[in-house]
């Protein structure tokens, strides 16, 4: 049997949607960069019995043997020590471990509970889909802060909800608190991808052969979102990182006991440092949060690019 | 358009009575006012208790919230409104200085952003993908993704403690409040030198912001089809730019001032705190760590009201000026 293309003398290689868009994604030069800083600063960051020369809580020098507070950067210590002489680069890993899992763990919460959402929504419209826009336009006619602030005492005060998210300010507190924020945007995002998709073709033709709602969203709606979804997903990641260090500089940080420390508490500490002078408690930690934040930003500059070769103007 | 203004109106008044309501319910769950009654009086009666109950509405259950919500509605329309827990004041003197402080920032940054980035967006948009264009948007982009915390914290590092380090003297800008400790009366002089930091912080966000949308607002219509028709006429490209385009890019960057306005009052709080400005941001935080309601609520219904007012005058606004877009 010949082909149809064979038989008129040209050769069409065909190339998947999905290796479109990886070969799309491999042009963004910044993305591809940042996966690979990120990839490092993840494994730095997971290998901390290799990567980090001191322990959490363990001073670079002995205070008996000389002065260890508040050290310049040298050799000892690379980026400088703290008040009661800690290694800061030491302690940098240990708190992007978690906040990373924050920034993480409340985007993924966020993915599930904004597509469910965002997908009955756009599907069924009526009530359910007036409520949830109202509640969302709600949210954002507050400064972040200010609903962050409000919904930790809101969360903090109920009990009965203790034994799910924790106590006030855990680390599973922060998380469930910052979910609450990253789902409605997945879920606008979500809404607006099946209000777009729901009239096409190959829906219709779906539901013409017997498809349910559950069918349809899961099998074609989804699979067609995935780029923005994943961009939802890396703002949301980002969200939630910048989030809990802004808390911390106002101390409602994540209390992570006496074993750890966060990205967040460490750039929450930055405020004072900077009046006392000490250069190095400030630019580190900052220089770490805007590295961790700019490389997601970028990849999911990249994956939108990626994915929907139109929003970039046609240029990609 | 009466009939639209008019409608949406009548539809501010119920979203406002309904986010007022949720947020009281909030913010009594959150802090719970007799709680921080309680701290803030030690040894208090029984009696007393009932008294502070009974003035503030703090009945329990879900009626009681909702009559104690209209209790509270009730005294903060004919302005009667309940005092301070912890100052033992009145609220109003002090909500006013920092909404005043506030404006005077939030303005002063706004209309700096607004025209710097726009100049910076126009710039850019007038030779697409060149040098400059990248430069302006990669700066944009950067601008945007450092929160204000960082760049507020590094001017502070630079311009007040490191710069009496490198070259002696004085800082050269304060880094906290409005007037050096002590001042009292009104000094213009003084009172921009507090101010250029703190702006700083506030128009770096500003002008990131406004130099990309009016880039993609310009370039969009630069690909319009009247532009052409207008070049073909012979108009001059000045002419075409001026009276055609720029004209047309800013209908939607006008929309988003708006906007930005009704944000402004309660969107300076992690600048106002580094910075120790006395606006509504620093008046928020100091009555949530308090856990004031009496100081809370009026701030909250402030914030709420700029925001929906801002929303419909940039509908009107957009109406106003896009006599393409219908309002019914």
């Amino acid at each position: 049997m010949i082909a149809a293309d064979e038989l008129v003398g040209i050769t069409v290689a065909s190339v998947s949607p999905r290796k479109q868009a990886y070969l799309r994604f491999k042009e963004h030069k910044a993305a591809v960069g940042s996966v690979f800083v990120l990839t490092v600063l993840v494994l730095a960051v997971l290998l901390t019995p290799l990567t980090a020369r001191y322990g959490v809580n363990e001073p670079v020098i002995d205070i008996k043997v000389a002065k260890n507070q508040f050290l310049p950067p040298r050799s000892e210590a690379w980026f400088g020590t703290d008040d009661i002489g800690r290694d800061i680069y030491s302690r940098l890993l240990y708190g992007v471990r978690v906040s990373l899992l924050i920034g993480l763990a409340s985007a993924i919460i966020s993915v599930v509970i904004g597509v469910a959402v965002g997908a009955i929504a756009g599907l069924k419209g009526g009530l359910f889909d007036d409520i949830m826009m109202r509640v969302t336009d709600i949210f954002l006619a507050f400064p972040i802060l200010v609903s962050l602030l409000v919904m930790r005492n809101v969360l903090g005060a109920i009990s009965w909800m203790k034994p799910i998210i924790g106590e006030l300010s855990s680390v599973r507190f922060l998380i469930f608190l910052f979910a609450i924020f990253g789902w409605m945007g997945v879920a606008r995002v979500v809404r607006a991808q099946v209000l777009s998709m729901r009239e096409r073709e190959f829906i219709e033709a779906s539901r013409a052969i017997g498809a349910k709602n559950g069918h349809i969203i899961i099998r074609h709606m989804l699979p067609n979102s995935v780029g923005p979804i994943l961009v939802a997903l890396s703002l949301s990641v980002v969200g939630a990182i910048i989030s809990e260090s802004t808390l911390s500089l106002f101390g409602y940080g994540p209390n992570v006991g006496a074993g750890s420390t966060s990205l967040g508490l460490l750039v929450g500490g930055s405020a004072k440092a900077a009046r006392a002078g000490y250069w190095w408690l400030v630019v580190f930690p900052f220089a770490a949060l805007l590295i961790i934040t700019l490389c997601i930003s970028f990849i999911g500059d990249g994956l939108r690019d990626a994915t929907e070769p139109k929003a970039s103007g046609g240029r990609a | 358009m009466i009939r639209f203004v008019l409608r949406r109106l009548l539809w501010a008044i119920p979203t406002l009575l309904l986010v007022t309501f949720l947020v009281y319910c909030a913010i009594r769950i959150g802090t719970d006012p007799v709680q921080s009654y309680k701290r803030a009086n030690s040894r208090l009666t029984a009696k007393k208790i009932a008294e502070f109950k009974e003035i503030n509405g703090l009945y329990e259950g879900f009626g009681g919230y909702v009559r104690g919500y209209f209790q509270w509605l009730k005294g903060f329309l004919t302005g009667d409104w309940s005092k301070s827990i912890f100052r033992n004041g009145d609220v109003w003197p002090v909500l006013k200085n920092a909404l005043a402080n506030t404006l005077v920032l939030g303005i002063t940054a706004s209309t700096l952003g607004i025209i710097i980035g726009n100049a910076l967006g126009v710039f850019a948009a007038l030779r697409p993908g060149r040098l400059r264009d990248t430069a302006v948007n990669s700066a944009a982009l950067v601008g945007l993704s450092i929160p204000p915390f960082v760049s507020a914290i590094i001017l502070q590092l630079v311009f007040a403690i490191y710069w009496q380090r490198w070259f002696g003297g004085g800082s050269l800008f304060p880094t906290s409040g409005v007037y050096p400790p002590g001042h009292s009366g009104f000094d213009l002089f003084l009172r921009i030198k507090h101010m250029v930091l703190p702006v700083t912080v506030v128009a770096i966000q500003t002008i990131a912001v406004y130099s990309r949308y009016m880039r993609a607002s310009l370039l969009d219509v630069m690909n319009s089809e009247y532009l052409r028709t207008a070049r073909s006429k012979g108009v001059s490209e000045r002419r075409v730019l001026v009276r055609h385009a720029l004209r047309n890019a800013l209908i939607p960057v006008t929309t988003l001032a708006f906007l930005e306005v009704g944000s402004i009052v309660g969107g300076l709080i992690i600048t106002e705190n580094l910075f120790e400005y006395p606006g509504m941001g620093r008046y928020f935080l100091n009555a949530y760590s308090s856990g004031d309601f009496p100081q809370l609520m009026p701030w909250m219904v402030i914030i709420v009201a700029s925001v929906i007012v801002f929303n419909l005058l940039a509908d009107i606004v957009y109406a106003f000026l896009d006599p393409r877009i219908r309002l019914d």
